[in-house]
């Protein structure tokens, strides 16, 4: 065995005691509501009167104050040090108590024993008096019990002991550790430092950061993403901060990390996305076996309230953007009325529920993969009613003038994405006579929402739309040339999700899309299982 | 007492102090066009004016590939290396 680690604790007699001390050590650690312990208290003060001026025969207990009562109830005089605050027994890194520790040396541990083996304790009794050359141990050992278990040491107590690993020396956390005042109150002190998107944030005690990381298999110092606008190192650590905060589990971090990886790409941007003054923010829609397993909410209310997952996860990343990036509200944030998707927006397909490839594996994935992506939207959902369709044109077509208002109804030929959510109603109307496809969906959505150009004029109605100047130059036949709503059908994206009751489906409408805008991406998820 | 951890990038901002104005300008004065619509017509305007008011500036005209995203690492040191001054102006 190693040598064991140093330490220097208070001893109930007064001072302090430090090992190693240059002389053999006999270290038992023991806590005072432990029956086994208070088993072999005797025994321990039987071995320090016999070796007591050969070795230090010592008791670390864990029991603060209660260290005292067990000095007194067996009338104790070996030192008996504290150990209260359990760092030492966590550098000492045992199961049970009474832990026992032979160190012939002075520093490295010869014989080790948990619990009581009354042999065990025998043979040390002997190996004691053959090493330090002192007499017999006055004990009777034929009427101590044979064997007797231990107590689980209390540093394994899981909320202590997320607490020791936070703060031992090989701990992963590397953040700037604040301390606030016992007269400050911890949720003013973060709504006070700016911390929070308005809501009140779940305190990131190093303990509670530390069990977010175990949601995780990667390095917290990996460094996933540079986080505009102050090109902020998005590392896993700084990412679970804000996971806490957010409110989430340890098992969504995943989820989390890889919306993250994917909003911090070129290709979505999530600079412009936060700077426009039109207000976008990011849409996650997760796909895959993570949604069952962390119990995300594809059905009743999926793009509302009342879910932990949808809920904080979108939060989660909002926050992330917030604090590590730093764009804020009045800083590069500058929507002219932003959105309640500024808090968060996130939610799962209901892939189950109709006969369509779910979104992810449209994009590429194995229906296996968990997968998150994420969009650039500027308002949503807006519901789009239709209860008296029952064919499937029918319906498909209402969707498409449902989408039509999308920025402004006059405007056509938009390349802008749009994702609707269609609810499971609505998917069995369009499914009625079997798959609908979704491109025959988003042909019909074009078809419905075309215009003639002229329609697209400005007039004395709305001066939106195109100049009155650049319509002068064009021919009747160029005015009256078709234009649908969007610029692809590849712009209109589609997702189910939603209750089984209820004949209402959901848009969101999107920001400049293409490689000047934000372009939705799709990040597969670690799997954990 | 409770201990929580910074969400933050921990980020210290260097805090620089406003050039000294040495009254005359000369050298080289950027002008950077962030791509916003008219933002060139706000420049050109600009430009005139300089030229007109202060003859020896040379001014070199630059512009971002697009106003939605930040600034290519390679345009920030090409106008580091090649300016004195640079005046950053959108219009919309």
């Amino acid at each position: 065995m190693d040598a064991r680690p140093a330490f220097e604790l208070k001893s109930t007699e007064g001072g302090t005691r430090s090992f190693p001390a240059g002389r053999p050590a006999l270290i038992c650690f023991a806590k005072e509501d432990c029956e086994t312990c208070n088993l072999v208290a005797p025994l321990l003060q039987a071995l320090h009167e016999a070796f007591g001026d050969a070795a230090n025969i010592w008791v670390v207990g864990q029991s603060g104050d209660g260290n005292t009562v067990f000095r007194d109830r067996h009338g104790l005089t070996l030192p008996l040090l504290d150990d209260a605050d359990l760092a030492t027994s966590f550098a000492w890194d045992f199961e049970a108590v009474p832990a026992l520790y032979w160190c012939p040396d002075g520093a490295t541990a010869e014989t080790h024993m948990e619990g009581f083996v009354r042999e065990e304790w025998q043979g040390l009794a002997t190996t004691l008096s053959q090493t330090l050359g002192q007499g017999r141990v006055p004990v009777d050992w034929a009427a101590l019990p044979a064997w007797r278990p231990g107590c689980a040491s209390k540093h394994l107590d899981p909320d202590l002991n997320d607490r020791l690993r936070a703060a031992a020396e090989n701990s992963p956390i590397r953040a700037r550790r604040i301390t606030i005042a016992p007269a400050d109150d911890v949720a003013e002190f973060m709504f006070d430092q700016g911390f929070s998107d308005g809501l009140p944030l779940v305190p990131p005690t190093p303990e509670r950061v530390l069990r977010m990381l175990s949601g995780t298999q990667r390095d917290p110092q990996e460094v996933i993403a540079l986080m505009p606008p102050n090109m902020g190192e998005a590392t896993i650590e700084k990412i679970a901060i804000n996971a806490v905060m957010a409110g989430c589990r340890p098992d969504y971090l995943p989820v989390v990390l890889a919306a993250i990886e994917a909003i911090c790409t070129d290709a979505f941007n999530i600079h412009g996305v936060m700077a426009t003054t039109m207000g976008a923010s990011p849409v996650l829609v997760v796909n895959g076996p993570i949604r069952e397993r962390i119990g995300m909410n594809m059905g009743l209310m999926a793009l509302g309230s009342g879910n932990r997952a949808n809920a904080t996860i979108g939060r989660a990343v909002r926050l992330a953007v917030r604090n590590i990036g730093g764009s804020r509200p009045g800083g590069t944030d500058r929507s002219t009325l932003g959105s309640p998707m500024k808090f968060t927006m996130c939610f799962a397909e209901w892939e189950e529920r109709s006969l369509w490839a779910p979104l992810h594996v449209e994009r590429g994935f194995a229906k296996d993969d968990s997968v998150v992506t994420v969009f650039a939207m500027t308002s949503g959902p807006v519901q789009i009613v239709d209860q008296e369709s029952r064919a499937p044109d029918e319906l498909a077509g209402s969707l498409g003038l449902g989408l039509e208002g999308m920025f402004q109804p006059k405007y056509h030929n938009m390349p802008v994405d749009s994702l609707l959510v269609v609810c499971p109603e609505h998917v069995d109307t369009l499914m009625r006579d079997g798959l609908y496809e979704k491109d025959r969906l988003r042909d019909r959505i074009q078809a419905v929402t075309t215009r003639p150009l002229r329609a697209m004029l400005a007039d004395d109605t709305s001066g939106a739309g195109m100049t009155r100047e650049a319509a002068a130059g064009l021919s009747p036949e160029q005015l009256d040339r078709p234009v649908p709503k969007f610029a692809s059908p590849d712009n209109i994206h589609l997702v189910v999700a939603g209750s089984d009751a209820g004949k209402f489906s959901s848009a969101y409408h999107g920001w400049v899309t293409g490689a000047m805008g934000s372009q939705a991406v799709s990040q597969k998820i670690e799997d954990m299982f | 007492m409770e201990t929580i951890l910074d969400p933050t990038d921990e980020a210290v901002p260097v805090s620089r102090q406003i050039t000294p104005r040495t009254g005359p300008v000369s050298g080289v004065l950027g002008l950077m066009d962030i791509r916003k619509p008219r933002g060139n017509i706000l420049l050109d305007e600009l430009e005139r004016l300089l030229a007109e008011r202060l003859p020896d500036l040379d001014v070199r005209r630059y512009a971002k590939p697009t106003f939605t995203k930040p600034c290519p690492e390679p345009l920030r040191a090409q106008i580091r290396d090649e300016c004195d001054y640079l005046v950053e102006a959108l219009a919309d």
